[in-house]
């Protein structure tokens, strides 16, 4: 009895073993799986040139990865803009000021924002964003645009991000001890002085991280981006620009690129490009926050 | 620092036929991150009695409960070394068996910790993991075990109920009998009634006395007057050493040990 | 006094600025479903949801889009049973089986939280590419296996956290009754059931709403997949393909279309909610 007991608990343990293994060989397959695809491509040219080239013209064999890059950079910057105030300033409101029936009710809500599907998002963006920097906001700087803009994927991206800034800033900023409230509090300063002197400047490293997480979500983000981003593949000039981020330029040429000698391994390269640079953004705020919890708990 | 050897008592002479004792420390110590926690304990647990272990908070004697039936393996950083004899047999050995070891000793841990079941089930559990699926032998092992506990006339009409509804008492002693039906040799209260009112600290406490007739009961209490309420020896553990072991009067009354007598007195807490 | 009329004046207008932001983040929200209620019912349809796309569809002709919307559902619920099969062992190995400070406990925690933020585009990728390596098509299998691998951290990650809060003690009172640790690993899973299923829920509403991961690996049809290696209609994939008609009525299809989806993920929130709320009463 007792020996069936302790060969099933060991069965159970090394089949969960196999288990955790497999899954994070997935790491593994990913990265090794890509750098063997890109081979070809860092065969032909060398990586620098790929980077800084800003010709794509795959038919002619010029693959300059620049505008991409440069798409996929302006469109998280002009998202950070946006939402990086929006989201301290509402996370400190929901840590500092807010009642607990308000927390109970907005953060349960910022939750659903962040189970909305990508593709959701997109339609909304064509449906309201884009329209709405068409007729509205860019004749207003005296442009004119189609509206499928830098401006557009920035827009709909900032509001994708909120969720993961905010869950996050509000957890670490759960961590500043009141004791260090209290301290400042009674030596008369006001509530904001004391969010803006004591609390951000120690929940930076945890405001940080979330704002790494935050670009390295924003870097992935396909679906939505590709739909309001205009996808031509010029470096833009002007928020009013249309844009082409990375991911939309493998989710939208993977279908023909069997043809066209080296185009997959250039789609490949630029998968590994993604994969190295939220792997590396992922592991260092992970890092932070892993620590920030560590300190709170002991 | 050793502690005094086992001290001969008709009790433990007449009611347990076996002399040897149930559980002998030897040579124990216990590092945890690097710091000395438990140092050179050597113990012999008498059988059939019950035994508490008292000092400072910090000293380690939850530690050394845990060494008993190995639960202090689960904690951060822990190194053990020497042995633990529970009837003559080394828990610490390469190849010892945990599982065995531990249904040998009962826990009854601070707050009350009912499994997600219920009350009828809480109780099966144990004996179901053992192998008794006999619906009739299972019966009789809750009804007995939560007579036992003198909880059997509370909860009979409503056993298929979930445990956590019981009241903060009713479900330690609802543990109590959960731990009784392995038929461990030994119970373990690590300051079990910590968490309780005391009536129901009252009630624990009776049951343990009445309890020791059959059992081997160590016991951890930050409470001297527990202490000499219920237990038959004292262990006065302090900074990883034993420095007093022997009969609850003797320790309490006539200390060896200058810093027993402030603790005993109430000058260290 | 001025001084401190300015400090409280600033601190008026700091909280005015918190107040906005919060109602713009939390806004964005209503108006996101908003946009696509007002936009997508008047298009929303019976037939649009009981019935296949017929001929000429996507030019604006009869049927509907049952086949996306099954194509979703076999895709995600196969997904997610199987994350589930493989993420709720795994978290269960990391808390109960090893010392959760163990080093491999720690590392492989940190593994999943990055494999979490790998975005779907680049689980597609190389789902993509170890299909065409081993001659497999785009079909509803390709976008299982990539679904799960992507949903299997969630569902580590959120058991994980769920086990935390599983006070140790329980751990050791089920050890002290000579319980093995798969025994052990057993009455947890009994504790944390009603957040097991959250995790489930969580994982379901990824799997749904992705579009990344299936573009590459599970093709279209405009048939119900009748066996496994055929493709597949998803329903995010729907939407996306109808937007860029650029017939009127198609395209009203796709709000139709986005409005059905926000409806399945509305109910795995709510779902998801009530199960939470549940979780906190069995608390000890």
């Amino acid at each position: 009895m007792l020996r069936t007991r302790l060969i099933k608990n060991a069965i159970a343990k090394q089949s969960s073993f196999v288990l955790l293994l497999i899954s994070l060989s997935v790491v593994i397959i990913i990265g090794i799986g890509l750098t063997f695809k890109s081979i070809p491509l860092f065969e032909s040219f060398n990586i620098w040139d790929l980077l800084t080239n800003h010709v794509w013209a795959p038919m002619k064999g010029s693959f300059g990865f620049l505008p991409f890059i440069m798409g996929t950079l302006s469109v998280t910057l002009v998202a950070l803009l946006i939402s990086c105030p929006l989201c301290i300033l509402s996370s400190i409101y929901l840590t500092e000021y807010a009642s607990n029936a308000l927390k109970n009710m907005v953060l349960p809500l910022i939750n659903v924002l962040a189970a909305i599907p990508p593709v959701l998002y997109g339609v909304w963006g064509v449906l309201f964003i884009v329209p709405a920097i068409q007729s509205y906001i860019a004749p207003l700087f005296g442009v004119s645009t189609s509206g499928y803009t830098i401006l557009a994927g920035g827009i709909v991206l900032s509001v994708m991000i909120f969720p993961i800034m905010i869950s996050i800033m509000v957890e670490v900023l759960k961590t500043i001890p009141a004791e260090l409230k209290a301290a400042s509090l009674s030596l008369g300063a006001t509530k904001w002085e004391t969010a803006q002197k004591v609390i951000l400047r120690k929940a930076k490293p945890g405001i940080i991280a979330a704002i790494v997480l935050a670009i390295s979500r924003a870097f992935g983000e396909t679906i939505a981006v590709l739909m309001v981003c205009g996808n031509v593949s010029k470096i833009p000039t002007s928020i009013f620009d249309a844009g082409y981020p990375i991911p939309a330029l493998i989710a939208n040429n993977f279908g023909e690129m069997m043809s066209i000698p080296l185009y997959d391994s250039a789609l490949m390269f630029s998968a590994l490009l993604l994969f190295v640079i939220i792997f590396g953004f992922n592991l260092i705020s992970r890092i932070i926050l892993n620590r920030l919890e560590g300190k709170h708990n002991g | 620092m050793h502690a005094h050897p086992i001290i001969e008592t008709e009790q433990t002479q007449v009611v347990s036929p076996a002399i040897q004792p149930h559980i002998q420390i030897q040579d124990l110590n216990i590092h945890i991150d690097g710091h000395h926690i438990l140092k050179n304990i050597n113990l012999s647990l008498p059988n059939n009695s019950i035994t508490s272990i008292i000092g400072p908070s910090g000293c380690g004697k939850t530690t050394l409960l845990k060494t008993l039936n190995r639960l202090i393996d689960d904690t951060k950083g822990v190194q053990v070394s020497g042995s633990v004899f529970v009837n003559g047999e080394d828990i610490y050995a390469p190849n010892a068996e945990v599982t065995h070891i531990r249904k040998k000793m009962g826990l009854l841990s601070q707050k009350p910790f009912p499994l997600p079941m219920s009350i009828y089930d809480n109780i099966a559990y144990g004996p179901r993991i053992h192998g008794t699926r006999n619906k009739k032998e299972l019966n009789a092992i809750v009804e007995t075990q939560l007579k036992n506990v003198g909880l059997w006339e509370e909860v009979k009409d409503r056993l298929d109920q979930s445990a956590t509804r019981l009241s903060i008492g009713q479900q330690q002693r609802l543990c109590l009998a959960r731990g009784l039906a392995v038929k461990p040799e030994i119970i373990l209260g690590d300051e079990s009634t910590s968490a309780l009112d005391p009536i129901s600290t009252q009630t624990i406490e009776n049951l343990l006395v009445e309890l020791k007739k059959d059992y081997t009961i160590v016991l951890v209490t930050h409470i001297l007057r527990q202490a000499r309420r219920v237990s038959d020896y004292i262990i006065f553990v302090y900074g990883g050493e034993i420095l007093e072991f022997g009969k609850t009067e003797e320790v309490l009354l006539n200390p060896k040990h200058e810093i027993t007598r402030q603790y005993v007195k109430g000058f260290i807490s | 006094m001025d001084n401190l009329k300015t400090r409280l004046f600033k601190e008026k207008v700091a909280k005015g600025f918190m107040q906005l932001s919060g109602m713009l983040v939390t806004g964005s929200l209503f108006f996101i479903i908003g946009t696509i209620l007002y936009k997508g019912l008047p298009y929303l349809s019976w037939e649009m949801i009981t019935q296949l796309p017929k001929g000429g569809f996507y030019m604006g002709k009869e049927g509907g889009i049952l086949n996306a919307i099954l194509g979703s559902l076999y895709l995600a619920g196969v997904a997610t049973v199987l994350a589930t099969i493989i993420g709720v062992p795994i978290a269960l190995f990391l808390n109960i089986y090893i010392k959760t400070s163990s080093k491999l406990a720690q590392y492989s925690k940190l593994m999943f939280d990055i494999l979490y933020g790998i975005p779907s585009i680049v689980y597609g990728a190389v789902g993509f590419t170890i299909m065409v390596y081993f001659g497999i098509r785009a079909s509803l299998l390709g976008g299982i296996i990539t679904i799960t691998l992507l949903t299997i951290p969630i569902v580590v990650r959120t058991v994980d956290e769920l086990i935390r809060t599983v006070p140790n003690d329980l751990k050791h009172v089920t050890l002290s009754l000579g319980a093995t640790n798969w025994e052990v690993a057993k009455v947890f899973i009994l504790h944390i059931k009603p957040g097991i299923f959250t995790a489930i829920l969580l994982a379901f509403g990824r799997a749904i709403g992705d579009v990344a991961g299936v573009l590459l690996t599970t093709g279209f049809s405009d048939n119900l997949p009748r066996y496994i290696d055929e493709p597949a209609a998803t329903l995010p994939l729907a939407i996306f393909f109808q937007l860029s008609s650029p017939i009127p009525e198609v395209q009203g299809r796709a709000y139709a279309s986005a409005l059905i989806l926000t409806f399945i993920i509305l109910i795995i929130v709510i779902c998801t909610h009530i199960l939470s709320s549940k979780q906190n009463k069995h608390k000890l």
